[in-house]
């Protein structure tokens, strides 16, 4: 079970339970075949940490519809971070692992929640360092708003309203012991150790 | 002038005293004690709750004049030494030039003279330009007023010399210090060899550099003859060899520091490499220095001597390895003794006493050392209950440099009395 | 357990303070690191605006070199001084060219000196971060942690290793931050080398101490060779290159005392056929290379970590 916030459950808004977060998933998987037209040439890369099982479960449902195994990825942004001259302490830096080279791949970055555009922005400034894809694009489960960058989604699971102070929280089965998503009030959450997770940027 | 010092705890080792007795100083000398004395018309100065005992003689320091005034001259160190309680300091040769003839030690006495707050004894030079080759004009210097001979800063390395030293100095009564240090095998050397030297890497200064210089010189002493005195004794074998040589009779003597009785070799760890841990020679292990304290006790240590070597702070605040050897001691050495080793409970207050003046008043045959009626009337007194916390930048002294900086003691110089006269400090 | 928790430290000085989860943290950064020098492009904008010094009084092309290319792998700013050029030659002291390069406003300070506590000295007086970088023969923490990142890479883990560490101990800045980290993380170290080169009190460490290089090597996982400088034979110290070679040098012959899958380290720069015989160099059992490698990721990571160090500290 995932450590649950502080809090009583009337305060959580459940967003997607685990049947419905399966449900989007395979519609994610879907959109991003069709919009490509087929699998060729594509490379998923979760972006660390909860962008990484939105990967594989994308791919596992890719490999049960086509059959085909797409190459995945995982990214760390921590080092393009554009906070680092602001926060307390830097933030432990995760090895970052790519199949093989992006050049001419048709890279999906994959994240669990997209918020602020910074973790993306961050994600392509990486990318580029590694290669030049013919294309990237962004899929995404939950799209919450409040962006403070030109970045938008190709492929969206869910679009939430959120304040600007709420926690999306999203869980994964392979991760966290089951799927689903929910949006935490911040005086609810503040002391839930999961939430860290759930920031998305 | 009549001076009575008066409602003290009188403390005199040579006479056997320790309690409440007032002091009559008279025409320089020492007239009465007693334990209440009524001297109509005499400036009386008021002892209660002080400890009143013979001048204190610091028989090891340098005063680095002439030729180092910015270190330290001879009226700044004795402004240090009379406000750490002492009424007389013995200042080594290694001066620019050396004193190594009656002109150096003329001037230091004349300087002494002029502005002195403590009487000065000048030890001269063992070999000319201490450069261990020929003998020094000893007896002129003894002439001139010098009360030891001392390459100290160096040791009489060549054993030839030596005891060439010891047979000349014989004809003039005068001891021999000796800094005990073989020069090869302590090359490089700038801390203690041992476990802290391997932990920290810097190269070892190990205790036997400094055995074997006293074994020799001991065995010299055996067949020549000749007041042999070794300064800054800091190693457990080193005393042994003292002791023994004690046992066989042989006018053998020796000096220990504060700061080897106080601290180890650890320091320099502790203290990130701090330059103000370093001497020569170097703090020791615990063993070395259980060791010392032992022998302050049983007898075999004749004086605690501070061996005050000031240096300047651009000199110091350099890389350890490159810093100078020497630690400063004339404003600590009251507080700290009396605070860690006595009130500790390792010695008597007789005993320290003993250890800081009649123990060097007898080595170096200078006057001073007791309160006997008739001796010359120096006098220390100072407040045992007083805190004194050792702040550098209130040192009266040129220098900084102490190990010691922060330490918090009880025991606390008040005043000094020279010849009969209380030695007035300027403000600051 | 994460580097956040680990890491709060301004200055790398030496492994002796460090904590196995610091240590722990710098390895483990460091192994993230070790992939941006696998990419094309070598270089992550992190220290983008950092200024770091790198103040050598003492000659080192390889380490020099490694944190310089750490530092242009992470962006940062860098500049060398070296003793040729510095003001020390001009006679002006330690402090005095630390509190110049302060008012240049550095970030960090790498600093190798021939005197032990020379980075002390400086950490004492600045607020930049300060890297020990070799100090005398006191500490030469990168080093050890280099050495321990490839130790783990192939052995997977220090805990339980048993490893020798050959030659001279007594003036190696290697050998004390290894023992100091190596038995912090759990493996059992000899140290082994001629009496005239061991100091004493070396078990104090917490190292066995051994006068036979058989001895020292049987049943190791891990061996590392150490330099032998080579004018340490006009101070009494060995009477012969010839001589040193048959009593401590590492050939293959040799090597058979130790568990087969041993691995061989050498901090550089080797002296062929003095402490190690060409054949073992060169061998498959020789990771020498890798360590080179691991020096820039373990650096970098080091440089990252004070980084984040200071802004919290500020």
């Amino acid at each position: 079970m995932p450590p649950v916030a502080e809090g009583t459950v009337a305060d959580r808004r459940t967003i997607l339970d685990a049947e419905q977060m399966q449900r989007v998933v395979r519609r994610m998987a879907g959109e991003i075949v069709d919009r490509n037209g087929g699998v060729e040439d594509l490379m998923f890369i979760g972006i660390r940490t909860r962008g990484v099982p939105l990967a594989e479960s994308l791919a596992r449902e890719i490999r049960e519809m086509e059959g085909a195994d797409i190459p995945r990825g995982v990214l760390d942004i921590n080092l393009y971070r554009d906070d680092l001259s602001t926060v307390a302490r830097y933030p432990v830096v995760k090895e970052t692992r790519l199949p093989g080279t992006l050049d001419d791949r048709i890279v999906v970055l994959c994240d669990d929640v997209l918020f602020t555009g910074r973790t993306i922005r961050a994600a392509l400034d990486a990318l580029v360092d590694y290669g030049r894809p013919r294309s990237v694009r962004l899929a995404v489960l939950i799209d919450r708003g409040l962006r403070e960058l030109p970045i938008q989604p190709d492929i969206v699971g869910r679009t939430v309203e959120t304040a600007r102070d709420e926690l999306v929280e999203v869980r994964f089965a392979q991760t966290d012991g089951e799927d689903g998503v929910e949006v935490i009030p911040h005086d609810g959450s503040a002391a839930g150790p999961a939430a860290g997770a759930a920031e998305g940027d | 002038m009549r001076l009575l010092v008066r409602g003290g705890r009188l403390v005199d080792p040579t006479q056997d005293l320790d309690g409440p007795f007032d002091l009559l100083v008279e025409d320089g000398v020492v007239a009465a004690i007693d334990g209440r004395i009524d001297a109509a018309g005499a400036t009386v100065r008021d002892a209660d709750g002080l400890v009143v005992t013979p001048g204190w003689i610091d028989m090891h320091v340098h005063l680095r004049e002439p030729g180092q005034e910015y270190k330290e001259t001879v009226k700044s160190g004795t402004l240090a030494a009379a406000a750490g309680g002492f009424t007389a300091v013995a200042c080594m040769a290694n001066t620019v030039p050396v004193n190594d003839n009656p002109s150096v030690t003329e001037h230091i006495l004349k300087e002494a003279a002029r502005h002195g707050f403590a009487r000065v004894y000048p030890i001269g030079a063992a070999s000319k330009g201490q450069r261990g080759e020929e003998l020094a004009e000893i007896g002129e210097m003894v002439a001139a007023g010098v009360v030891a001979v001392s390459d100290d800063g160096y040791p009489v390395a060549n054993p030839a010399l030596m005891r060439r030293v010891l047979e000349y100095a014989r004809h003039f009564d005068v001891p021999v210090i000796q800094h005990a240090q073989d020069l090869e095998l302590t090359a490089g050397g700038v801390m203690h060899e041992g476990e802290w030297s391997t932990r920290l890497g810097l190269p070892g200064w190990p205790g036997a550099g400094e055995d074997i210089i006293v074994a020799r010189d001991v065995l010299l002493a055996e067949d020549y003859g000749g007041r042999y005195h070794v300064a800054h004794l800091s190693t457990a074998r080193a005393l042994g060899l003292v002791r023994r040589a004690k046992e066989q009779g042989l006018a053998v003597t020796c000096e220990v520091t504060p700061h080897h009785l106080l601290l180890t070799d650890e320091l320099i760890a502790t203290s990130e490499f701090s330059p103000n841990a370093k001497m020569n020679p170097p703090l020791r292990g615990e063993s070395d220095r259980r060791a010392l304290l032992a022998g302050l006790a049983d007898g075999t240590v004749d004086a605690i001597a501070s061996d005050h070597a000031p240096h300047h702070p651009d000199e110091k605040d350099v890389e350890f390895s490159l810093a100078p050897f020497g630690v400063i001691g004339l404003e600590t050495n009251l507080g700290l003794c009396y605070d860690r080793l006595v009130r500790s409970g390792i010695l008597t207050l007789p005993r320290l006493v003993e250890l800081f003046s009649s123990g060097p008043a007898r080595l170096l045959g200078v006057p001073g050392g007791t309160l006997r009626v008739g001796a010359v009337a120096d006098v220390t007194l100072f407040d045992p209950d007083a805190e004194l916390t050792v702040e550098p930048a209130a040192f009266r002294s040129k220098s900084r440099n102490t190990p010691f900086a922060g330490w918090t003691v009880r025991g606390r110089a008040v005043g000094t009395i020279v010849g009969g006269r209380p030695v007035e400090l300027p403000a600051g | 357990m994460t580097a956040d928790a680990q890491w709060s430290r301004k200055d790398l000085l030496g492994i002796a303070d460090l904590s196995a989860g610091e240590i722990g943290a710098i390895l483990d950064t460091a192994e993230s690191f070790r992939e941006v020098s696998a990419r094309p492009i070598k270089k992550v904008p992190t220290l983008r605006g950092k200024t770091v010094v790198n103040l050598f009084f003492e000659p080192s092309t390889r380490t020099r070199s490694s944190f310089e290319i750490a530092q242009k792998r992470l962006s940062a700013d860098n500049i060398n001084f070296s003793i040729s050029d510095s003001a020390l030659s001009k006679g002006e002291s330690l402090v005095d060219t630390a509190l110049n390069l302060q008012a240049m406003q550095p970030d960090l300070i790498v600093i190798r000196h021939a005197h032990a506590g020379a980075p002390q000295m400086l950490a004492r007086r600045l607020q930049a971060g300060v890297i020990n970088a070799g100090d005398g023969a006191h500490e030469h923490p990168t080093q050890a942690l280099l050495d321990a990142l490839t130790i783990r890479q192939h052995k997977g883990t220090l805990a339980g290793l048993k490893v020798a560490i050959v030659g001279d101990i007594e003036h190696s800045r290697v050998v004390r931050s290894n023992i100091h980290l190596l038995t912090r993380m759990g493996s059992e170290v000899t140290v082994a080398g001629p009496r005239t080169m061991m100091p004493v009190g070396m078990d104090k460490l917490g190292a066995r101490v051994a006068y036979d290089l058989e001895e020292a090597i049987a049943g190791a996982d891990v061996i590392m060779m150490l330099r032998i400088q080579l004018e340490r034979q006009t101070r009494m110290l060995f009477p012969s290159i010839r001589e040193y070679f048959l009593l401590f040098g590492l050939t293959l012959a040799r090597l058979a005392a130790a568990r087969e899958d041993a691995i061989i380290l050498h901090p550089g720069p080797m002296n062929r056929g003095v402490e190690i015989a060409s054949e073992v160099a060169d061998g498959e059992r020789s990771v020498i290379l890798e360590q080179v490698a691991n020096g820039v990721a373990v650096r970098m990571a080091v440089m990252y970590l004070l980084s984040g160090a200071q802004r919290g500290a500020a």
